[in-house]
């Protein structure tokens, strides 16, 4: 273990600080933002509504879409906005993160959109995003069987650490790069995963250690989540 | 006046699933379990899971005996039989007119379903144009859409006041208990007033003034509602602003 204090000072098992608030934009049928610290991402919602081209309706279900996106200025160097490999890549992953939740079986041939923008990043950006959709969905009345929650936990020069951030993402011990990134995201009622991504090398026994620390810190943003939710009147 | 009273009253049917306004309600988001053991019964909005029920939309719980459900906060319109909704003409075709209820389905209105008689050949623009409101009550509820008719009392188009746009959740407390809330706003500002079941409230009354007063006050009832004593406080608001 070479890594034993992380670069902003926090426990290796503590996440950075989580704000999140329900109905940020007032035309959405439901929107949220979600911060961990420095990574802001709102969502917004909209639907369930017509689909066209009508080949790609469902007649047994409604459809979700979900498009993410990093803003121009969320990061350092400018960001090209529009769609890129990365962003179509994380609106996939998240829409299957989100999908095991829904249940549009009462709105066939309809779709449910999704907008998740990243207003500012520094690293766990589509786990932001989840968290954000997941309350956004909530709170557009959608029928859902759970909530999700999303957070990332490195395995950085040997230690498991929650919620990385880009300083922990390029860490590197003598010009190697020492650290395994992995995005994950559970049904929060249920525990179940619903998303494991893993960039870099991990063995098995840490890779369960790691889920077991996304677990527990999941379950202080679905505290905050409810929290959000329930504070709207 | 009178026609207007008929519909209202047909739509006070939906507003008695709003419970008394006395009982403490909580707030639920989905994937919470509000209810365990085989004492309750699953209601509205939503499912048993093993031992347990979980709601399955954001809104309040809502226990009655055995039977809890969730009353949804907010979500779109989804059309059922004999509702009376007031929709938009967005598309006239040789035989009706395409109608758009705030639902993600289309609204048809067949011409067979007309108060009149058409002529052969007839501009159906002269009865209803594009962009006219009209109420009527949903017949038929399909898969690709559903069905309206003009063909009953209090149904026609709209030709003076004004219509606002609220959430379709919010109707049966803009209603309120057999209708005690809506009868008090027109009492109060002496407009007569048709809620759509699909969120859509009509206004007229002989000035405009008293027109936008019932409109802030539903505009309030939508802000506030699910706060208990809702009807005094609206009662309250346009009593000070009467004077």
């Amino acid at each position: 273990m070479t890594y034993t204090k992380r670069f902003d000072g926090r426990k290796f098992d503590e996440t950075r600080q989580i704000e999140a608030k329900v109905g940020v934009i007032p035309r959405a049928d439901g929107s949220a933002y979600f911060a961990f610290g420095d990574t802001k991402a709102i969502a917004a919602v909209y639907g369930p509504r017509p689909l066209h081209p009508v080949f790609l309706q469902n007649p047994e279900k409604g459809i979700i879409r979900v498009y993410y996106d990093m803003l121009s200025f969320s990061v350092n160097e400018r960001k090209k906005p529009g769609p890129a490999r990365r962003s179509m890549e994380i609106s996939y992953v998240t829409k299957k993160a989100l999908e095991p939740i829904i249940n549009l079986s009462a709105f066939p041939n309809t779709v449910t959109d999704i907008f998740i923008n990243v207003i500012q990043a520094n690293a766990s950006t589509r786990c932001a995003g989840i968290n954000a959709a997941s309350m956004a969905l909530a709170q557009a009345g959608i029928p859902m069987t759970d909530l999700v929650g999303s957070v990332s936990v490195g395995y950085v020069g040997g230690a498991i650490a929650t919620d990385v951030i880009k300083e922990e993402e390029d860490y590197e011990e003598d010009g190697e790069k020492m650290v395994s990134d992995i995005a994950m995201a559970f049904l929060l009622r249920s525990q179940k995963l619903s998303l494991l991504q893993l960039d870099g090398k991990i063995d098995s026994e840490n890779l369960k250690k790691a889920i077991e620390a996304a677990k527990k810190a999941c379950s202080k943003i679905y505290e905050a989540q409810k929290k959000a939710l329930k504070e709207l009147k | 006046m009178e026609k207007d009273k008929q519909t209202i009253e047909d739509n006070t049917e939906e507003s008695k699933i709003i419970v008394s306004e006395e009982k403490k309600r909580e707030l639920v988001v989905p994937g919470e379990i509000v209810a365990s053991g085989s004492a309750f019964l699953p209601g509205e909005n939503t499912q048993k899971e093993g031992d347990d029920i979980i709601a399955t939309r954001f809104g309040l719980l809502d226990k009655e005996g055995r039977l809890v459900k969730v009353i949804p906060l907010s979500g779109i319109y989804l059309p059922r039989n004999g509702n009376i909704v007031i929709g938009k003409v967005e598309d006239i075709t040789f035989n009706g007119w395409l109608m758009n209820i705030n639902s993600p389905y289309k609204a048809f209105l067949p011409i067979s379903e007309c108060q009149g008689f058409i002529r052969k050949g007839e501009d159906l623009s002269t009865i209803f144009a594009i962009g006219d409101m009209v109420i009527a009550q949903v017949i038929a509820v399909k898969a690709k859409g559903v069905d309206l008719t003009t063909r009953d009392r209090g149904l026609h188009k709209i030709d003076n006041g004004l219509t606002i746009a609220i959430n379709s959740s919010k109707v049966p407390r803009v209603i309120g208990k057999q209708g005690s809330m809506v009868s008090m706003i027109k009492q109060e500002t002496g407009c007569s007033i048709v809620v759509g079941q699909n969120g859509v409230v009509w206004i007229r009354g002989d000035e405009i003034e008293k027109e936008l007063l019932a409109k802030e006050a539903i505009n309030l009832i939508t802000e506030k509602s699910f706060t208990d004593g809702l009807t005094d406080k609206v009662q309250a608001f346009l009593e000070s602003k009467r004077k």
